[in-house]
């Protein structure tokens, strides 16, 4: 099986350096496509690979650089944002990227920005990240010193740099076009669409963002091929993809495994299963955006189409597993309270209506819940759906409450009917016992 | 009033940004890395030197999470607060944190040698419970393990 992205890295190790990444072939592919490949063919072959953005949303990467207007009087100067925040609940995978092998991003930007023909590129880093950060520094200055970044750029007339920064630190700075006027120096709020930012972005130029795991299949895209890396999944969704999985399973971690590969395979297999004692109740398969999923999904394969089918989303690909002995209700309460903190308070049903979801929860968890209650919660799903908020965090935020009101219905009923949460380890809401082993 | 190092790391980022007020963040973060904290004279200080008012400075610094508008102590402890941490137990670790520390989340020990602050997943979920002190994590916390951890830092 093929792992092209994380083949290299090994975390005892430390970052892979420039010339150990090279020894095993990188910045072939930059070079090529930089010297070698019109923008236009870059793009082409990276739609033909049908990579999805690794970001939560799954867009077509090459049709989005598509749309980066071009020609001689499009405007300039142009931008190419790694998006590096991950603070998405339950995600760490491209913290594993950034920290085993930073050369492998950095090619990847090179080349997605040679495709847009971007002469900027930064990298949005979460503070929390300082590891990365430090891999991230020396990795950018080694490649400069190779004359790999900066003017032009394997000596070819193309020139770009690219530029670290490091957030300050709220969720929202993840939504591309918050992220945009974080990089302004302003408030992380997002900015209405259309105009899209591959339009209309950063200081209002064109402007790409990716995900950090999105960019880093590009090198091995332009190597190999776009069919050798459509052939590397198991369904239609091209490429091998980043799973991890935490919570109560014996081997909790990230795999590199082809895209599709079943859910049970990932979680009893690569995890190990739940760890002795304990009984699997259900995943969150994504993040903490995405819909629960229970017993009855775990044949499907994770890919795009196949997990939204079954009422999910692939989001990250990092799971969150629930199990048996966890209150259901606790755990979409400390979502929810996530949530509501993090909410960037500029449209009224998301401000006012996750912190009102999140009273109800724990008046619930505390066993001070009313029946009428989970209608209320019902409702405020419906309320701060899709299109009803300015973006895509509270629908996002929704997601794993509808699914649990769903799945978990007996739970809510049993607390509010009995007064106290019936799991002895969150009797008060607060602790959660680990004195279980 | 900005230190001449201060003003000299905040013109270091100046090339990498079309607009002075861009540099908002940086210079926040630059002036917090010397002082530990943005007072509100920072706030007034970073604002001049950008071409802002103290009032648009302070929207931008109350808005992020990481921006310490008040005093801290010489370690700040980032408990994690999210889903895959509380499942593991994080609500114990941080309860039992308080207890060593005296202090509730939030605060600041009286020597002045700890700030305690939950934070939001630190991407180390395959080792939850965790914490960042400083700029070490440190993972797989219990209730049992966390004090031994903190005697590092003094
Ligand atoms: C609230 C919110 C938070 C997000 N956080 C991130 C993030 O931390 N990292 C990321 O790559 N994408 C995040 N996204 C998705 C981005 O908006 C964007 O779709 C993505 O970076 C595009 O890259 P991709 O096409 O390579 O996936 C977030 C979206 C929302 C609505
Ligand atoms: S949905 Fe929430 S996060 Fe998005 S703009 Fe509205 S308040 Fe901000
Ligand atoms: S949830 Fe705590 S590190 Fe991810």
């Amino acid at each position: 099986m093929e792992r092209p992205l994380t083949e290299l890295i090994d975390l005892r190790e430390g970052p892979l350096a420039r010339e150990a990444y090279e020894h095993a072939g990188g910045y072939e592919a930059a070079r090529r496509a930089v010297c070698d490949m019109p923008p236009r063919e870059v793009i082409k072959t990276v739609e033909d690979s049908g990579l999805k953005g690794r970001g939560g949303a799954g867009f077509l990467t090459g049709m989005k650089w598509g749309f980066v207007p071009a020609g001689d009087d499009a405007p300039r100067p142009r931008y190419l944002i790694c998006n590096a925040d991950e603070m998405e609940p339950g995600t760490f995978k491209d913290r594993y990227l950034m920290e085993g092998n930073p050369h492998q991003l950095i090619e990847g930007m090179i080349i997605a920005a040679h495709a847009i023909q971007a002469e900027i590129g930064y990298i949005f880093l979460r503070d929390e990240y300082h590891r990365s950060a430090e891999a991230l520094r020396r990795a950018l200055a080694e490649a400069r010193e190779a004359g790999y970044l900066g003017d032009s750029v394997f000596g070819s007339a193309f020139s770009c740099d690219i530029h670290l920064h490091t957030s300050a630190g709220r969720y929202i700075c993840g939504e591309e076009t918050a992220l945009l006027n974080a990089l302004e120096g302003r408030r992380a709020v997002p900015r209405a669409k259309p105009p899209f930012p591959p339009v209309v972005g950063l200081f209002g130029k064109p402007t790409i963002v990716n995900n950090v795991e999105t960019l880093c299949c590009v090198p091995h895209i332009v190597s190999k091929g776009s069919k050798w890396f459509r052939q590397l999944s198991l369904t239609s969704d091209g490429g091998t993809k980043i799973f991890g999985v935490s919570g109560r399973v014996k081997n909790p971690g990230l795999w590199e495994l082809p895209m599709g590969t079943p859910l049970r395979e990932v979680i009893e297999g690569h995890a190990g299963g739940m760890r002795g004692g304990y009984r699997f109740r259900g995943v969150i398969p994504g993040g903490a955006s995405t819909d629960f999923l229970v017993e009855e999904h775990l044949d499907i394969p994770l890919d795009f189409e196949s997990v939204q089918k079954a009422g999910s989303r692939l989001g990250t690909g990092t799971m969150i597993v629930l199990d048996d002995r966890t209150c259901p209700v606790g755990m979409v309460h400390n979502l929810e309270r996530f949530f509501a903190q993090e909410s960037c308070g500029w449209c009224t049903p998301c401000r006012d209506g996750i912190p009102w979801i999140q009273k109800t929860l724990a008046a619930i968890e505390a066993g001070r819940g009313r029946p009428d209650d989970i209608e209320l919660l019902h409702m405020h799903t419906r309320h701060l759906g899709p299109g009803r908020t300015f973006c895509a965090f509270a629908p996002g935020a929704m997601e794993p409450l509808q699914s649990a009101l769903k799945y978990f219905d007996d739970d809510f009923r049993r607390h509010i009917a009995d007064g106290r949460c019936p799991y002895n380890n969150h009797q008060t809401g607060n602790s959660n016992g680990n004195h279980h082993h | 009033m900005l230190s001449e190092e201060e003003k000299r790391e905040i013109e270091a980022e100046l090339p990498h940004y079309e607009r002075r007020q861009a540099l908002c963040i940086e210079a926040l973060k630059i002036v917090q890395k010397h002082h530990g904290w943005v007072s509100d004279e920072a706030v007034r200080d970073v604002g001049e030197f950008l071409g802002m008012s103290p009032h648009q400075v302070d929207s931008v610094a109350t808005f992020y999470n990481l921006i310490y508008r008040r005093k801290v102590g010489r370690h700040v402890i980032h408990v994690c607060d999210s889903v895959s941490c509380w499942v593991l137990g994080c609500d114990a670790v941080q309860d039992r944190l308080c207890e060593i520390l005296g202090i509730k989340p939030g605060e600041t020990t009286d020597d002045e040698r700890f700030t305690l602050l939950p934070i939001p997943c630190l991407g180390a979920c395959d080792h939850a419970p965790a914490m960042l002190v400083d700029k070490d994590l440190h993972g797989d916390l219990t209730p049992d393990n966390v004090e031994a951890l903190l005697e590092r830092y003094t």
